[in-house]
Formats: structure tokens, C-alpha cells, sequence
């Protein structure tokens, strides 16, 4: 009976450690699954090798010149080869990640009878008036005249036109192509790709030491940007200022926008700030019984007037100022000084990527002829010219580096050549490109660091889209679509930004694990002691069944 | 945002290209011609009606109204001059029709103040109209509330589906409507925002001349805000231009309520002055208002035995009825310049003639964590009669560091007072000091005919709400145990192995039996 106890023990035994074994496998494999599936955040997988191959993109810009040679250019021979094409790489030395390489292909070809016709006659700027065909965004057309044509000026050697077009003077020469060639590629690149439009348009991604302020000067590329213009009247009593700004948008401004509405949206305002002061006191100088506002206290005059200039309600674009201040009767007539102390000649100043500011004078022959307030009518062409010349350098349109002995040709009544917004449209892809791609790699890196963040598939989608707008404007660059490139490359920049502003994103943030162990040790602990316990019972147990047969032996 | 020389000297480096454009541009358009004599297209009147209330109180009511004469929702670029632009630019927009946005912070009390001229419900309140051409409303109306929250600091954007109604019957347009669509009206409440001075400031920056001359010079915030009550609001809506109405202007009041209390500012007199109300005066108009007025209710003029005095006494007054009543009004004009000129500011009193009761009221509002409150009353009771002395405490939220260890027993509030010189039945007569009894020397008695009390309340206990400190982890706690007691058991005898005990022979209890037994001399087991 004994016997049949023990065995009958023996089988509860081992029923037991099965159980216990059960537990720990139901416990493993469905358990700890399970557990992980409830609790973990979802992340959607995300491109990362591509993204971090993207910091290794080459840019290569190509700028498709076609070159015209007229019939006394270049010795014959020579014309006999036409037409080909020369293609001239260089490498722009900047200190960033990716590498820009410039790219002029210079398709030769000969002239045309009309365009024969058009050279032969008057002077480059009437021969560029009339240009006939429509030329793609980006590229150019460079004539080659005979060298000694009246078209030019005798000592000039080319002409920059106000369109896509220059014209170089041939020589008759045995290396006629190498030399033309070679100043074909000066105008070119003042008309298209300096390194110095480059460098102003990665200003934020490259080391400050190299690149002073003033590179950072042009506002950041944007969808779109708003222009105020606000009257500061700090002394409505003493002046009542009127000033025509709808006709002076109207003649001057909205002509300019029309013509840079490739690079982007406008929209335009203004409004008449009263009690609006300066936040600086002005110096009085007896001498010329006047007040002076000096260089190195410009910076202190932006703030207090800012608070009331009110941000743009109605949309996210980076808003310019232009203001102009009709100085308080106490403190007029106003003017600028700059460093030597000379009255600056247009009593105006602009800080970058915010807009500028006019000092305006009430003339002071208007104080004796009647009682205050004086009615002040304010000149808007003097105004415009200041703002006009500020706000194309607000949007980093800077002279080119012209070459020795080239005439340039004034600019349209738009106040902007073409070539002119090529040359941005080049410079704001390139940036917009950059700015995509720090914002990429950024995001990346931050979901990498920050295991609990959530991605959802609207943030991934996102993501996509602009790697894939990144590559896509990278293509159009280097095979010359200026124009589809500027798209995709803005297409990027809002994919980019909109994936890593993401609300989504900040959910799970705070979540520490102090508070998740405090959570799960309650429920844990009572449930894993037994398993384990009894799991060491049986390994100690095992362990001594092996051991035994090796002492009997 | 700093401005430096090589940009100045650009500037002047520009000018060499921007020069020729404007001249060539002008030869082109020069003869459009500058529009000198046009009338200004816009106007502001401001006001501020000063209303002594019946329980004593002050009310101040300022509306600020600008007209603009414009089309707002068609032109292109927008131009604003007296129109403040943030505001412009959101009725072009959102095609807006009509804003009514209000901030408030207290309770208007109609059975003490009267009826308001202007009312708003506590918190922040928000309503619009939608012009019938916009088609997404409901994302029209959640952007235009980020915007707004925006603009005024405000914790607008907290409006959703949640607290947005669309009334059919009681939030008709203020303004000029053809059609009433309820589908454009939108309507939500947020009776949980707190007003204060940041949605003050900006409100104030809307003012054509800020707060730096006019009736703004008193909006100054630190008195605005130690009142009773405090109403700020925006009401933007299209109204006729002219009597035929051929074409709209927009019309943009702000206005602003605030209910002082004369008893506290004033130790217990219901005389005020602008500068005891706002700490400031008057001290010169506007020279872009059109019109800039303060009136004074002064209606109880000659009623109930009071007469009030107005100084300095006013020029002109208005009879009109208001809210079912006839009121009369005196009117200072700010620009008269009569009004001003004599000291070089204006600051309006109003006194009370008739002497107030003999009286005293001390009150020292408590300050969070550092004082408590402090009230004294001196009053004088009327024979056997009964005063009642009530004080309305609202219960708060310690920080939960405040508690003490037994929170649910309740705060205690100390004992109030009561100090009382009772008249005596019997003179007594003046005693000796070191004479008399201990017992009777405690208090001195000027005279004999009455004799000093002093009366203590019982303390007050007040049950303060009080947070269930550890409720989650209870929650988790208690689960988890159960759970784990479950499982425990159901583990144990799963895996432990059961079997019958054969009783040994030994044992502690049996050997004490058997020894037991064997003194008895009964059978061993």
C-alpha cells in the first residue's frame, strides 16, 4: 500500500511540475507578447536610410546656355564644327554636408537669319527688346557678335540684357572658342550661380565665422510673405499726416510682387499707427538746432514700436515692415548718423529679416504757416524708392559681381530683370533643399533618441512625401528645370516641417518609467515569485536526479 | 533684429538701382494724381457714462466706436488707419459678418446694480456670424477662435464641437442682415476663462490713440482689475452708411464695464473722483476722436433727502429715457476746450451731501498664505432688535501640501468678536483702582453708567474640499491584489502535489496526551 502511495505521489509529482512548467510557458509565450503588444507606442517605420543618405545628396545645378554665334564671330573653320556642346563643371567650395556642383552646358549653334537680322541693326538694348521665343525658367541665351560690331559700346567686351539673353564679343582668333568660351562662363555665372548667392542662401546651415551677418540679411524662403507698411505718428496733435498709400502699392510696389510672384505669395497692407514712439531719445546738436539718432542705438528703436505693430492675424507667412516715422514736433527735424557721424542721405535703415524704417521730416516751413495740427502730406515717391531698395535687398537680390568691361542694362519698369529672379529661384531652391533636409534629419534623429514618441501614419506619409520631393527637385535641378525644382523643393520644405511639427507627436512624451514600474509591480511580483520559485525548485531538483546516478556509479 | 552700418550703407548702395525705376515709373503714371481732398473714411467717438448705483457702488461703462467706411471683404489690399488691422484682416478672412467676443470676470448683480447697459456672461463669450459665402463653417469658426485666442491672449482655442451652439431664436444679427440662416451663426461660451491684465493690453492696443491720451488714459490695468466687476468686449458688425443705406460701413465697438466698490476704496463714503476711482485724470482728448465724452448719471439730484454735488459743475445735461427710466446725465465734452483748459486736467467728483451714519467699517482683504482677512464694524444697535452679520466665503482647493493629517475634519476659522459698552442698570460708583477686587479691575470703565463686554463666537469649522490623495494607486493596488490572490491560489493547487499524512507515532501533542494519561492511570493511546 505504501508502494502504490509512493507511486501515486510520484505521479502528483510530476503532474505538479508540469503545471508549473505550463504556467512559466503560458506566462512567456502568450504573457510577455501580450503585454508588449498592449503597452507598446506605435511607430510607423520611417525611411531612415534614406533620409541620412540624403546629408550626403549631391547637388549638381545645371544651367542649360545656348550659345548663338553670328556669322563674323569666330574664324571660319572654326564654324564649320557647329553646332556641339561643351559642358563646364565646377564644384562650389562651401563648408557643408552636401557638395554643389555647378554645371554650364553650353549648347554652340549658329545664328539664325532672324536673329542675324535683329543683331545686325541698333544697339543691344533695342536688339534685346524684341526678343521672339520664350525661354525656360533657369536657362540662357548668349550671342556671340562679330568683334568689331557697333552693337556695343567699343570698349565694352558683353552685355548683360534685362531678359535671359547677354551678348559677348567674338574674336577671330585660333583659340576663338576657348577664349569666348571662358567669357561666356563669366556671364553666365553672374547671370545664374555665384558662389556668393549660394553662400547667402545656406547662410543658416554654415558656420557663423565664415559668413558674416550681412549673408544673413535676405529673408528665409517661405511659401508666402506678407509686406505692412505702417505710418508711425507719435504726435497726432502737432501733425496730421496723410499719406496716398493705395496709389503708391498700386504704381510701385504691386508691379515688383507681380514680377517676383514666382518665388512665392504677397500680400499687402498698411495702417497708421498714432502715440507710436521710438524706443530711443534722440541727441540734440545745437549746432545745426536738430536731433540725431545714432548708429548703435538703431537697434533699441525696433522693439517698443513693435509690440504695437501687431502680429499678421490671418496667416503663418514671416511678415516685412516698413515704417515710416513722422518724427514728434519736441524731437524735429530727425536724421540717422552712421558711424563717422554724417547724416545718412535717405534717413533710413533696415534690419534684417525684419523689414526697415524711414525717418520722415515735416518740412519746416509748415509750422509758421498755420496753426497746429500741421496737415502733412507725405511724398510717396521718396518713400517708395527707400522701401523698393529695401525690399529687394529684404529678399536677397543683391547686384551680381558684374565682369570687367560688361555693360548692364538698367532694370524693366518692374524694377527686376529676369535673370535677376532666376538667380533667386536658383538660390532659394538650394536653400529650400537644405532646410528640408535638416528638418529630416533632425526628425529622424529625434525618433531614434526618443523610443516612447509616437508615430502615426499621417506623420510617416509626410515624411515620405518630402524624401521623395527632395530627390525629385534634386533630379530637376541637375537636369535643368528651374522651375518644377523651385516647386518641389518648396513641396518638401512644407511635407518636412509639417511631419516634424506633427502634434501627434508630443502624446506619449511624459510618461517616466519610475510611474510605469510603480504601476506594474503590484501585479507582477505576486504573479512572477511563484512561477520562478517553483522553476528553481525544479532545476535544483533535476539537477540533483543527474547528480545521484553519478555517485551510485 | 539688429540694424547695422554695412546696412545702412547698402541702402544707399541701392538707391542707385531703385532711383531710375521710380522715376521711369512715375513718367508712365504720374498723372494718376494724389487724392488730396478726400474726406477721411473713417471716425472714432469715444465715451465713458459714470453711474452711481444704488448700493453704493460706482459703475463705469467706456465704448470706444470706430466707423469705417469700407468694403472690407473686396478689396485686395487692405489699408487701415483708425481700423485696427489685426481685426480688418480677420473680417476679410473668415468673411465675417459679425464678431461679438466679450471677457468678464464677476457677476453682474441686477437686484443691487440695476440693469446693465451692456451684458455679458462671466467668463469669456464668443459669437459670430458667418457671411452665407463661406462654406466650411464649423473650420471657419474653429480657426477664426486660434486666431482670436491669439490676439487677445485668451484661451479661446479651448472652443470646439463640445461648447459650440447654434442658437435658432435668441442671437439675431446686431447689424445690417438680409437674411437670418442660423447655419452661419455660431455661438460658445467658455465660463471657466479667467480675465485679466494680458487680455487687457491687447485689447487696449486696438484704441486708435492706445492709452496715451483721451478717455484710454484711464484704463490702467492695476485698478481696473480691483473691482467687483470687470467687462471687456468687441463688437465688430456692418451698418448702414447713410440714411438711405445704399452701402455698408463696419462699426467696431469696444467696450469696457468695471463696477467699483465705492465702500472699500472709498473707507465706507459713497463720495468718488476719476482719480480715486482709476488713480489717474483726465488730462487731454483725443485728436483723432470725433467726439469724446464723459457722462455722469446724476439723476438722484434732488430725490430722497441726498443731493450730490458735481465738480466742477457740468456745462450741459442730457435727459433721456434709459432702461425704462428717466435719467438725467451731466455731459463734459473733452473737446470743449473749456473743459480742460482751466487746471489742465479733468478730474470729475461726485459728493454726497447728506452726512453718512455714524459709522465705521474697516476691511483688510486677506492675502493668500500670508494674512487673513480682517473686518471691523463699529456700529450702534437699535433696541431689541436683531443684527445679522453674514459673510459669503467660497470653499477652495488647498495645495494638497496644505492638508493637515486629518483633512476631513475641517479647517477651523477663529471666533469672531463682539465688543460692546452695555448700559448699565445701576450707576456705579468710581472706584479706587489698587482698592477694588482683581476680579473687577480688569477693564477700565470711564463712568459708571455702562460697562465694557467683550463676547466671543464659537469657532467655525468648515469642511474644505478635500482630494482623495491616494485613489489611483489604490485603485491599482487593489486589482493588482486581488488578481494576485487569485492567481496565487488557483497556481498552488495546480502545481502543489497533494497526499495523506500517516499519522506518525510521536509527536509533541501525543506524548503529552500519553503522560497525561499515565498520571490518570487510564489506557495509553
Amino acid at each position: 500500500m505504501a508502494a502504490a502511495g509512493a507511486a501515486a505521489t510520484d505521479l502528483e509529482v510530476v503532474r505538479g511540475k508540469r503545471a508549473a512548467l505550463f504556467f512559466a510557458a503560458v506566462a512567456i509565450v502568450l504573457g510577455l507578447p501580450l503585454w508588449w503588444k498592449t503597452t507598446e507606442t506605435y511607430r510607423a517605420s520611417l525611411p531612415y536610410s534614406q533620409i541620412s543618405g540624403l546629408n550626403a545628396l549631391q547637388l549638381r545645378l545645371m544651367v542649360p546656355v545656348t550659345v548663338v554665334f553670328t556669322r563674323e564671330s569666330v574664324p571660319l573653320d572654326d564654324q564649320e564644327k557647329l553646332p556641339f556642346t561643351v559642358v563646364h563643371e565646377r564644384e562650389i567650395p562651401l563648408k557643408y554636408k552636401m557638395k554643389i556642383k555647378c554645371r554650364f552646358q553650353k549648347a554652340y549653334r549658329r545664328a539664325l537669319d532672324y536673329e542675324e537680322e535683329a543683331l545686325s541693326s541698333g544697339s543691344a538694348q533695342e536688339a534685346m527688346l524684341d526678343e521672339p521665343q520664350e525661354q525656360a525658367e533657369g536657362s540662357l541665351t548668349v550671342y556671340v557678335i562679330s568683334e568689331h560690331s557697333s552693337l556695343l559700346p567699343q570698349d565694352m567686351m558683353s552685355y548683360i540684357g534685362p531678359k535671359r539673353t547677354a551678348v559677348v564679343r567674338g574674336i577671330m582668333h585660333r583659340e576663338a572658342f576657348n577664349i569666348i568660351g571662358r567669357r561666356i562662363i563669366q556671364v553666365a555665372q553672374a547671370m545664374s550661380l555665384t558662389e556668393d548667392v549660394l553662400a547667402a542662401a545656406l547662410a543658416d546651415h554654415l558656420p557663423e565665422d565664415k559668413w558674416s551677418a550681412e549673408k544673413r540679411r535676405p529673408l528665409k524662403s517661405s511659401l508666402g510673405y506678407e509686406i505692412t507698411f505702417s505710418l508711425l505718428n507719435p504726435d497726432p496733435k502737432s501733425h496730421d499726416v496723410h499719406w496716398d498709400i493705395e496709389g503708391a502699392v498700386r504704381r510701385y510696389v504691386q508691379p515688383f510682387l507681380n514680377a517676383l510672384s514666382a518665388a512665392g505669395n504677397f500680400s499687402v497692407d498698411s495702417q497708421i499707427l498714432y502715440y507710436a514712439m521710438l524706443g530711443v531719445n534722440p541727441r540734440f546738436d545745437s549746432a545745426s538746432s536738430s536731433y540725431y539718432l545714432d548708429m548703435h542705438n538703431l537697434p533699441h528703436v525696433i522693439n517698443p514700436v513693435e509690440s504695437r505693430l501687431g502680429s499678421s492675424a490671418a496667416s503663418l507667412y514671416p511678415v516685412l515692415n516698413f515704417l515710416l516715422y513722422v518724427p514728434e514736433l519736441a524731437h524735429s527735424p530727425l536724421y540717422i548718423q552712421d558711424k563717422d557721424g554724417a547724416p545718412v542721405a535717405t534717413n533710413a535703415f533696415h534690419s534684417p529679416r525684419w523689414g526697415g524704417i524711414m525717418v520722415y521730416n515735416v518740412d519746416s516751413k509748415a509750422y509758421n504757416a498755420s496753426a497746429l495740427p500741421v496737415r502733412v502730406e507725405v511724398d510717396m515717391v521718396r518713400v517708395m524708392e527707400v522701401f523698393l531698395a529695401q525690399l529687394r535687398l529684404l529678399f536677397g537680390i543683391a547686384q551680381p559681381q558684374v565682369p570687367p568691361k560688361c555693360l548692364l542694362s538698367g532694370p524693366k519698369s518692374e524694377g527686376l530683370t529676369t535673370w535677376e529672379l532666376d538667380r533667386l529661384l536658383w538660390a532659394r531652391s538650394v536653400e529650400n533643399l537644405a532646410t528640408a533636409t535638416t528638418t529630416l534629419t533632425s526628425l529622424a534623429q529625434l525618433l531614434g533618441k526618443i523610443s516612447n514618441i509616437v508615430i502615426k501614419d499621417n506623420v510617416a506619409s509626410e515624411v515620405y512625401r518630402a524624401v521623395a520631393a527632395i530627390q525629385k527637385s534634386a533630379e530637376e535641378l541637375a537636369s535643368g528645370h528651374l522651375a518644377s525644382a523651385f516647386v518641389a523643393s518648396q513641396e518638401a520644405v512644407t511635407s518636412s516641417e509639417c511631419a516634424f511639427f506633427d502634434p501627434s507627436l508630443l502624446h506619449l512624451l511624459y510618461f517616466p518609467d519610475d510611474q510605469k514600474f510603480a504601476i506594474y509591480i503590484p501585479l507582477f511580483l505576486p504573479m512572477a515569485v511563484p512561477i520562478l520559485l517553483s522553476l528553481v525548485k525544479i532545476f535544483l531538483e533535476t539537477r540533483k536526479s543527474w547528480k545521484k546516478p553519478e555517485k551510485t556509479d | 533684429m539688429g540694424a547695422s552700418a554695412a546696412g545702412k550703407a547698402e541702402v544707399a548702395a541701392g538707391m542707385a538701382a531703385a532711383m531710375p525705376l521710380a522715376l521711369f515709373v512715375l513718367l508712365l503714371l504720374g498723372p494718376g494724381g494724389w487724392c488730396l481732398a478726400e474726406p477721411q473714411r473713417d471716425s472714432l467717438r469715444e465715451e465713458l457714462v459714470i453711474t452711481p448705483l444704488p448700493s453704493g457702488d460706482v459703475a463705469a461703462t467706456f465704448q470706444f466706436r470706430t466707423r469705417w467706411d469700407s468694403e472690407l471683404q473686396r478689396e485686395g489690399v487692405s489699408h487701415y488707419r483708425l481700423f485696427p488691422k489685426a481685426l480688418g484682416q480677420l473680417i476679410s478672412k473668415y468673411s465675417l459678418r459679425e464678431l461679438h467676443l466679450s471677457f468678464t470676470q464677476g457677476f453682474w448683480r441686477t437686484r443691487y446694480w440695476g440693469p446693465p447697459f451692456l451684458q455679458a456672461p462671466s467668463g469669456a463669450e464668443l459669437w459670430v456670424w458667418f457671411q452665407d459665402t463661406v462654406t466650411n463653417v464649423d473650420k471657419s469658426w474653429k480657426e477664426l477662435s486660434n486666431v482670436l485666442s491669439g490676439i487677445f491672449c485668451a484661451s479661446l482655442n479651448f472652443i470646439d464641437s463640445t461648447n459650440t451652439v447654434t442658437p435658432t431664436a435668441s442671437f439675431k444679427p446686431l447689424g445690417l442682415a438680409n437674411d437670418t440662416d442660423h447655419y452661419f451663426l455660431r455661438y460658445a461660451v467658455l465660463p471657466r476663462e479667467v480675465v485679466c491684465t494680458e487680455n487687457l493690453t491687447p485689447w487696449k492696443k486696438l484704441l486708435p490713440c492706445s492709452s496715451k491720451a483721451g478717455l484710454s488714459v484711464l484704463l490702467k490695468a492695476d485698478r481696473l482689475f480691483h473691482t467687483s466687476y470687470h467687462s471687456q468686449a468687441v463688437h465688430i458688425r456692418p451698418v448702414c452708411r447713410n440714411a438711405r443705406c445704399t452701402s455698408i460701413s463696419w462699426e467696431l465697438r469696444q467696450t469696457l464695464s468695471v463696477v467699483f466698490d465705492a465702500f472699500i476704496t472709498g473707507q465706507g463714503k459713497k463720495d468718488w473722483s476719476l482719480f480715486r476711482m482709476f488713480s489717474r485724470t483726465l488730462t487731454e482728448p483725443c485728436p483723432l476722436a470725433s467726439e469724446s465724452r464723459v457722462y455722469v448719471d446724476i439723476t438722484n439730484y434732488n430725490q430722497d433727502n441726498e443731493t450730490l454735488e458735481v465738480n466742477p459743475p457740468p456745462t450741459t445735461t442730457y435727459q433721456d429715457v434709459i432702461l425704462g427710466t428717466r435719467k438725467t446725465y451731466a455731459i463734459y465734452d473733452l473737446l470743449d476746450t473749456a473743459t480742460i483748459n482751466n487746471s489742465r486736467n479733468l478730474n470729475i467728483q461726485l459728493k454726497w451731501k447728506r452726512p453718512a451714519e455714524n459709522g465705521y467699517i474697516h476691511y483688510q482683504p486677506a492675502q493668500d498664505r500670508l494674512q487673513p482677512h480682517l473686518l471691523e464694524m463699529l456700529i450702534q444697535l437699535p433696541a431689541n432688535s436683531v443684527t445679522k452679520v453674514s459673510i459669503q466665503f467660497e470653499r477652495a482647493l488647498l495645495k494638497w501640501t496644505e492638508y493637515t493629517p486629518d483633512p476631513n475634519h475641517g479647517f477651523y476659522v477663529s471666533p469672531s468678536v463682539l465688543s460692546a459698552l452695555v448700559p448699565s442698570m445701576v450707576a456705579a460708583k468710581p472706584v479706587d483702582w489698587e482698592e477694588s477686587p482683581l476680579f473687577n479691575s480688569l477693564f477700565p470703565v470711564s463712568d459708571g453708567s455702562n460697562y465694557f463686554v467683550r463676547l466671543y463666537t464659537e469657532p467655525l469649522l468648515v469642511n474644505l474640499p478635500t482630494p482623495d490623495f491616494s485613489m489611483p494607486y489604490n485603485v491599482i493596488c487593489l486589482t493588482c491584489t486581488v488578481v494576485a490572490v487569485c492567481y496565487g491560489s488557483f497556481y498552488n493547487l495546480l502545481t502543489r502535489t497533494f497526499h495523506i499524512e500517516e499519522p506518525r507515532t510521536g509527536g509533541l501533542a501525543k506524548r503529552l496526551a500519553n503522560l497525561i494519561r499515565r498520571i490518570r492511570g487510564v489506557p495509553l493511546l
